[in-house]
């Protein structure tokens, strides 16, 4: 890399990001989480390490209860790295912020704020020193219309559905213009038909901007239709990194289509292949 | 009373001669007891059907010609619809007015007697109208309606349920919020508020020398450990994720407590002040009747000791009103600013 130390660089905010896409944004290097109740001390994850490309789209999979969600938190800086560190454009991460906004499993939106309201706290808090009024408000109109939600701009999250709810919510977190985006089960808690809809959506925003994106799933389609590459964790406690597979379908990609694509149902079955078999044969290794 | 029966019974009659007359009964005259103001109504309806020819179709003949024409449908529907509101609010403030008519006629019995210790509902009227009819009358210093009465009363539970909440939020919050200050202060405040309101007057006289301030002191020191109290535990119940959240947008203290905190925690604060108030009317006539002064408390003892017993009984009617009415409002403001909170 070539340090680019240009004053005026450094004060512009919205200067775009010195990496181009394909260079390694976020590093994982050697991550090991343990969490010690009472005196005893449980290993979650075990000398993790990944090297993420800007504007990759990566797939975490693996069983419950292996650390998925904890992987994500320390990435988030919600939850502290006991050993090794995480990179993000060079820098260690080991706060929260909005540059690695998070798509909650459970929306966690405000319920005494309207959906408007929601994202617009968001890009008032990011934004509010680079933006004038006037453009924080378009651009909270343009989040909103990226994710469909314009129509219902003025409800509070009380009175939209599940899906709805979970649009918003990442409505908000790119509204943060974040370098990574993190999504947590995004859609665990849906119906299959509001998730089918949802990921079409996720796709074709992924492919529109081009963001990098890690999303914790448990859906084998999910991760198979939506990643570049997927992350397959062995089971907990202790879990490592048991594989990494690199999803070769072309963008834009058609759910309808790749159903009998071979090339789709062989990482398919890779991955189940793993989760069923392989994820057990490493924890007993 | 007859000549009203009379006139009830002449609608009865008029109703049967009519079928939409019987169909527009109900509403006129809803079932159940029918009470003073709507017999006067009924009355003053019955009067105008009575009066020969052309006005006895005015009233019940317009009817059956409107629902009949296809045009004139949404007159009937908003119609019936202004007939079920009324219907709907008589059947709910009938039942309290015949529980407090019976109320009445019971005491009515029960001190009847000459020799009964206690006035009855009709002496009460008697001896207190003019503190019933006119709240507002200023005829000296110490002669002045139950209103004004009130509204001093009023002034110091506002100045002392105001601090109790400004700084009740503010304890509660550092309570709810860290874990030392939990562990230093909650056995201090939960030692305190077992402490009955009246017991903080003496000290409370002997530091401000004053009855004024010592009264309000005594509301303050009432209100604010429910405030206290509730608080902290609304903002220990805020959700992890919301701090997560908040987390992530990087929000300052100040910020978190204005947009996430007291939000968040809006409910149980409301439960808190609501507590508060009720407390605060409950310890002011206490407080008032050792302080003396202006305010209902004062007057109540001062009642007693010229034994005008049934002052005191009007002025404990002005004290239940006045206490509903804080607590409905402190009710209302809470609603409107917590709509939605729960339904997440």
């Amino acid at each position: 890399m070539i340090a680019r130390i240009d004053p005026k660089m450094a004060l512009e905010v919205s200067q775009p990001s010195p990496f181009a896409p394909g260079d390694p944004i976020l590093k994982i290097e050697g991550v090991f989480k343990e969490f010690s109740r009472g005196g005893v001390t449980n290993e979650v994850l075990h000398d993790v390490s990944l090297t993420i490309n800007k504007g990759e789209f990566i797939a975490v999979i693996g069983h419950s209860g292996c650390g998925k969600s904890t992987l994500l938190n320390m990435i988030a800086g919600l939850t502290t790295v006991s050993h090794g560190a995480i990179l993000l454009e060079n820098k260690e991460v080991n706060a929260p912020g909005p540059d690695r906004a998070v798509v909650f499993q459970n929306h966690s939106l405000l319920p005494w704020l309207t959906v408007y309201d929601n994202v617009k706290m968001a890009v008032d808090k990011v934004f509010g020193s680079t933006k004038s009024r006037a453009k924080r408000h378009d651009w909270v109109m343009q989040k909103l219309e990226l994710v469909n939600m314009t129509h219902a701009k003025d409800r509070r999250p009380g009175e939209i559905s599940g899906g709805m709810k979970q649009r918003v919510g990442i409505a908000r977190a790119l509204a943060m213009e974040p370098k990574v985006l993190l999504m947590d089960e995004p859609f665990g808690a849906l119906d299959a038909l509001t998730r089918a809809h949802l990921q079409d959506s996720v796709m074709d925003i992924h492919t529109r901007l081009g963001n990098t994106a890690i999303m914790i799933t448990h859906d084998v389609d999910e991760a198979v239709l939506l990643a570049d590459r997927i992350v397959m964790l062995t089971n907990g406690p202790s879990a490592r990194i048991g594989e990494v597979m690199t999803v070769d379908l072309p963008r834009p990609r058609q759910r309808l289509e790749l159903v009998n694509d071979p090339r789709y149902l062989a990482a398919r079955a890779g991955v189940l292949k793993f989760l069923y078999e392989r994820s057990h044969y490493v924890e007993a290794a | 009373m007859s000549a009203t029966a009379a006139k009830l019974t002449l609608i009865e009659t008029a109703a049967g001669s009519n079928p939409a007359a019987a169909a527009a009964r109900p509403a006129l005259v809803p079932p159940g007891p029918v009470v003073a103001s709507q017999v006067t109504a009924v009355a003053v309806t019955v009067d105008r059907a009575a009066v020969p020819i052309p006005a006895q179709p005015d009233v019940v003949m317009s009817r059956p010609a409107a629902s009949t024409a296809a045009t004139a449908r949404p007159t009937k529907t908003s119609f019936s619809m202004a007939m079920d509101t009324i219907g709907n609010i008589a059947a709910a403030v009938l039942p309290s007015l015949i529980v407090v008519a019976v109320a009445l006629l019971v005491w009515e019995i029960a001190c009847a007697s000459p020799k009964s210790s206690l006035p009855a509902p009709s002496k009460v009227w008697l001896d207190a109208k003019d503190l019933i009819v006119a709240p507002f009358f200023i005829n000296g210093p110490q002669d002045i309606g139950l209103g004004w009465r009130v509204a001093t009363s009023l002034e110091r539970v506002a100045i002392g349920f105001s601090l109790a909440g400004f700084i009740g939020i503010l304890l509660g919050v550092l309570v709810g919020q860290s874990r030392w200050a939990m562990r230093g202060l909650d056995p201090v405040f939960q030692v305190l508020r077992t402490v009955p309101p009246l017991a903080w007057l003496p000290l409370s006289l002997a530091a401000f020398r004053d009855a004024n301030p010592s009264a309000i002191f005594v509301i303050f020191i009432t209100a604010i450990w429910p405030i206290i109290i509730n608080t902290a535990v609304g903002i220990r119940n805020i959700p992890q994720d919301y701090r997560n959240v908040a987390a992530v947008l990087r929000l300052n203290p100040l910020e978190f407590f204005w947009q996430i905190m007291i939000p968040a925690a809006a409910p149980y604060i409301f439960t808190g002040l609501r507590i508060g108030i009720g407390l605060s009317w409950l310890a002011i006539v206490a407080a008032e009747m050792l302080t003396g002064g202006v305010g209902i408390g004062f007057f109540i003892w001062d009642a007693w000791n010229s034994s005008r017993l049934s002052d005191i009984i009007v002025a404990l009617v002005y004290i239940g009103i006045v206490g509903f009415i804080l607590d409905r409002l402190v009710a209302f403001v809470g609603n409107m600013a917590t709509r939605g909170i729960q339904a997440s």
